[in-house]
């Protein structure tokens, strides 16, 4: 018992223990480190290129690693108009993203159809997916998908990871705990 | 060889099979027949040099008969002469004979009308559709086809809505107000 105490104490490892919620760390692994899958169909994936470049470099924010396997994938950024012909190809790679994931509709097009009121077009993707941020603009700059991204960052820090996701375990804890 | 004696060629090989020519701004414009049709293409492209099929283009005269037309838009490369060539096609048929064997770039314009208007084409390689998907049970650039869509459910291969278009900003408003008032542009409502 003692031994335990004086370890907590140890002057050699006292400053880099840190005190935290499990769900506050979760998060902030997870909020800077978002790994885009780029479902780029129309001008707005122009403007995510223009994003990851260096110039606007969303590097700074921790997505600069565009993956093009749904699988290795946290947030779909849909960049363009989905007409009903790519539809349920976009659902699909959605569903191939490991959980947990995000989607952020960049652009008129992929949140209500925009411009084209036409027989072709899917008015809006959330007709399909939960949708976390919806970005204004034909197409945004890429300072628009920055927010954006900083938004959907707060909402993932606002999170309850580990309860949402591990409810079982959460509730063993809590047993063992009481 | 000009154009007056390019056409005029034309007139004396197939006389009244050609008719209604139409001169506008310098290009001519003949009817024919939907059975003369492979014929007169395979006698303009080899013997009057229309070696360039621009485009292949249809109309839908919905309340009209014959109810299709198709113009056929040929450009001379070596005279640099015009022609167009239109032929109308009922309902009923709704067929003609494909020309993709005599210009190769007929191919893919032929599938867009047959996408697109539901006209056939026989003797085509490969006539599918090019724009919408297979199964898809409409013709959209039909004149009864309404604008907004209609419903329709292929599982797993791709599905259609009705698009909601009252009071939406991208929609002509049908009145008889200046087509400053009638385009279509954002109205925010009034507050």
């Amino acid at each position: 018992m003692s031994e335990t105490r004086s370890t907590a104490y140890d002057s050699k490892i006292e400053g880099n223990v840190i005190f935290t919620r499990f769900d506050a760390a979760l998060n902030w692994v997870r909020k800077n480190s978002l790994w885009p899958m780029p479902m780029g169909l129309a001008c707005c994936a122009i403007e995510l290129m223009a994003a990851a470049a260096s110039r606007f470099d969303i590097a700074r924010f921790g997505a600069e690693v565009m993956r093009f396997s749904p699988r290795q994938c946290d947030v779909m950024i849909v960049a363009g108009t989905v007409t009903y012909k790519m539809a349920l190809a976009v659902k699909r790679i959605y569903e191939q993203m490991p959980e947990p994931k995000w989607v952020i509709a960049m652009g008129a097009c992929a949140s209500t159809g925009g411009m084209y009121r036409s027989y072709a077009v899917l008015q809006g993707i959330d007709q399909l997916l939960p949708v976390d941020v919806y970005i204004s603009g034909c197409p945004p700059r890429p300072e628009a998908l920055i927010a954006g991204l900083m938004k959907l960052q707060e909402k993932i820090s606002r999170e309850r990871s580990f309860r949402n996701q591990k409810p079982q375990l959460a509730e063993k804890l809590e047993e063992a705990l009481a | 060889m000009t154009s007056e004696d390019l056409l005029e060629r034309l007139g004396q090989s197939f006389g009244s099979k050609i008719q209604n020519k139409t001169e506008f701004r310098g290009e001519t414009s003949y009817a024919v027949d939907a059975n003369d049709l492979r014929e007169i293409a395979n006698l303009c492209r080899d013997e009057l040099s229309f070696d360039y099929l621009i485009d292949i283009t249809s109309i839908d005269d919905f309340g009209e008969e014959p109810r299709f037309e198709i113009i056929y838009h040929l450009y001379s490369l070596p005279h640099s002469v015009h022609l167009r060539l239109k032929l109308k096609v009922p309902e009923e048929s709704g067929a003609v004979d494909t020309v993709s064997d005599i210009w190769p770039t007929a191919n893919w314009h032929e599938r867009e009308i047959y996408d697109m208007m539901g006209i056939r084409f026989n003797g085509h390689p490969d006539l599918r559709r090019i724009l919408m998907w297979d199964g898809y049970p409409f013709f959209p650039l039909r004149k009864d086809f309404p604008l907004e869509g209609l419903t329709s459910e292929m599982p797993d291969v791709a599905f259609t809505k009705v698009t909601p278009l009252e009071g939406g900003p991208f929609v002509t408003v049908p009145s008889t107000a200046t087509s400053k008032d009638r385009e279509p542009r954002a109205r925010p409502p009034e507050l």
